[in-house]
């Protein structure tokens, strides 16, 4: 082991995916000094890199923006807020063509015109780590934080871990952060997950900030059965099959797919991409190369030949709960600490609904300006003094047990343990009380165990932090899934069918050992509110709104 | 899963070791990148697309191959043009055009088109109820 990495900087941003990357990129033209560390490499980490995806971009033509707020009102039932949808509108739209131009992605040119409306993983990130080092940001790549860190006042002052590559602890002590640490996929094995574990939101909440929305924690992904190839989209051309042949009725991709979770509970759903002509063939291949990655080389033609699928569980990286965010730029209820991307709440523009695609690049893209902005706004304000601060590791569970530590190594077990409560059709997707409640006692039976005896050094911590942030992560789940008796969004309810007017509001949640739970004061803002309250007013409205939750 | 680093390719420039997200890699005494650790291997492809020499194979599947697999075969894999294949694909390297370029998909249906006749290749107003 070499002498540690002891850095100093105005902004620490956790993470190296599109909203870290956008975070990193805005704190520096804000004229911060930066430090982004990755738990992988920035650039080829996340659920964004290895896919593909659409952006939210639309022109600001207020009857295409009016239309692209209204798309998912109603499936996210009523919780997303217009006054976010128009301004991640108007800030997805600079980014994208900040990225076309500074950033020179060659975006495709139709009859003349460029179309921004979605990218390439691979280049979009290679083009973001470019512009990220450019604007002279010190990426720190395989160095994973396993605790943030705290000044006496509680307020967040940087954060430790582990350089896998050199083996050594390191530590960066910073005026402010940006958590950007992506959704929680609980390592089910969908598409460039491995790494989304839910880390950053058990590091906020042991500084005490708040979730919402974590009862929309259950998208399933579908992908050909033993492969990580969660792309959705595509199959929307799909037919699904029993395994007798008969076609699977009522089954489809987007509004079909809990009959074939609830098929897959009893047999194999077999799949045929027979609902795409030639010429849409052609475009499939274009349109998203990695997709047929798997089938080419499996030797399966997947618009003639059926193959078996399954349904992986996306957790929170799909679904729209996360850190709540309580301002303008992405603040938490926590000082100094900032949230982007997916591990912030995205039901602010999609209320329940995935957030997938489109809606979760724009989120990332905005999210992470304003976080990064915001962050180098307050790393400014404290001037030269932060990095005079005492501060002290904030990590608890999987660092610092309160009993008897045991060997690292049970961090198997407790993965193993939290993804039979989570990973289940019956359990998570088709939600029942019945169900939930055991379940929910069992996380609480395997917190226990985790805070008393979880334990690792080095970079053992690494994974025995990210055994205890899904434990954590699973508990608010259920906790908020059992307190939202209706059916609203993603969140299914066998036992509570229908949506109820009564609980059109967002739930928060928090805590560690014990998990509390209430309704969100702020009120979401429908089409109905908006027009009523117009914007200008309406902005102070919800300052005042946002002060009052705080306080 | 990663399944092969080429002997005969590899440049030894340790891209991978660089990029993977997953550290998977070590860097090998002889220069030649080892693969260290499978087992955390997230299937993503990131390390095929980096690599200049088109030395790395990632099987589709999410669990390793057997050893006879045609998926660790990579004789077989260079001779079918597998191997390099997500880089061609996404056209990075020398001389081509970045797949980003050309990257549009069709306009995805809101509903299910029909079902399309083998025979014609076009979509058809003849639902099948069974096969």
């Amino acid at each position: 082991m070499t002498d540690s990495l002891d850095l100093t900087t105005d902004v620490l941003v956790i993470g190296g995916g599109p909203a870290a990357t956008w975070a990193a990129l805005k704190a520096a033209q804000a004229g911060a000094d930066v430090v982004l560390a990755d738990k992988g490499y920035c650039g080829t980490s996340g659920a964004a890199a290895s896919a593909g995806t659409g952006i939210w971009y639309v022109h600001p033509d207020p009857l295409e923006r009016e239309k692209a707020m209204a798309s998912r009102e109603a499936l996210g039932g009523y919780l997303a807020d217009r006054r976010w949808m128009a301004r991640v509108l108007d800030q997805t739209y600079d980014g994208v063509n900040e990225l076309a131009t500074a950033g020179r992605y060659p975006f495709p040119v139709v009859d003349g015109r460029p179309l921004r409306r979605g990218v390439q993983g691979p280049e979009y990130m290679r083009r973001m780590r470019i512009m990220v080092r450019r604007a002279g940001v010190r990426i720190l790549d395989h160095s994973p934080v396993t605790e943030l860190l705290t000044a006496a006042d509680g307020s967040v002052a940087g954060a430790a871990g582990h350089r896998l590559q050199t083996d050594e602890p390191y530590r960066v002590r910073a005026g402010a952060v940006v958590l950007a640490t992506g959704g929680c996929a609980f390592l089910s094995g969908t598409l460039g997950c491995h790494v989304n574990t839910g880390d950053g939101h058990l590091m906020a909440a042991e500084l005490g900030a708040e979730l919402s929305g974590m009862e929309f924690s259950n998208a399933y992904a579908i992908a050909p059965e033993f492969t990580s190839l969660t792309k959705t989209a595509y199959y929307s051309y799909a037919t699904f099959y029993r395994e007798d042949g008969s076609v699977l009725e009522g089954a489809g991709s987007q509004r079909g797919r809990s009959v074939i979770a609830r098929t897959l509970l009893r047999e194999k759903v077999y799949c045929v991409l027979d609902r795409a002509d030639a010429a849409t063939q052609a475009k499939m291949r274009l349109g998203q190369p990695n997709f047929f990655l798997t089938f080419d080389r499996l030797g399966i033609d997947p618009f003639t030949q059926r193959f078996p699928i399954t349904l992986l569980l996306e957790g929170t990286v799909r679904g729209t709960g996360g850190i709540r965010v309580v301002s303008d730029d992405c603040a938490t209820s926590v000082p100094g600490l900032y949230v982007a991307g997916d591990a912030a709440t995205r039901e602010l523009i999609c209320g329940g609904f995935t957030g997938g695609g489109s809606h979760n690049a724009a989120w990332a893209i905005s999210s992470g300006s304003w976080a990064g902005e915001g962050a180098a706004r307050y790393a400014a304000r404290l001037g030269p003094a932060a990095a005079r601060r005492t501060v002290t590791g904030a990590g608890e569970a999987g660092l610092r047990p309160t009993g008897t530590a045991r060997p690292a190594e049970t961090h198997r077990d407790v993965v193993a343990a939290v993804q039979a409560e989570v990973l289940p059709y019956d359990k998570n997707y088709l939600r029942h009380a019945d169900r939930l409640t055991p379940a929910l006692a069992t996380l609480h039976d395997i917190w226990r165990e985790v805070r008393s005896g979880l334990h690792g050094a080095g970079a053992d911590a690494v994974r025995t932090r990210q055994a205890a942030a899904m434990t954590a992560h699973a508990r608010w789940m259920y906790t908020a899934a059992l307190a939202r008796p209706e059916t609203r969004g993603m969140h299914k309810r066998e036992d509570f069918p229908a949506q109820d007017p009564a609980w059109r509001h967002r739930l928060l949640v928090g805590g560690l050992d014990e998990i509390w739970i209430r309704p969100d004061e702020v009120a979401p803002v429908g089409p109905e509110e908006w027009a009523s309250l117009g914007r200008p007013g309406f902005e102070r409205v919800t300052e005042r709104a946002y002060a009052r939750a705080a306080s | 899963m990663i399944e092969i680093v080429s002997r005969e390719r590899c440049i030894t420039c340790d891209r991978c070791v660089e990029v993977c997200p997953r550290n998977v890699f070590d860097r090998g005494e002889d220069g030649v990148p080892v693969i260290a650790r499978q087992a955390d291997c997230q299937t993503c492809f990131m390390c095929e697309a980096y690599c200049p020499a088109d030395a790395l194979f990632v099987a589709p599947l999410a669990q390793p191959v057997p050893p006879d697999s045609p998926l660790r075969d990579e004789a077989h894999l260079a001779a079918t043009g597998l191997l390099g294949s997500y880089r061609r694909e996404i056209g990075w390297g020398r001389g081509r055009t970045p797949g980003a370029a050309v990257a549009v998909g069709p306009e995805l249906p809101h509903k299910p088109p029909p079902i399309v006749n083998p025979a014609t290749g076009r979509t058809e107003i003849l639902e099948r109820t069974s096969r």
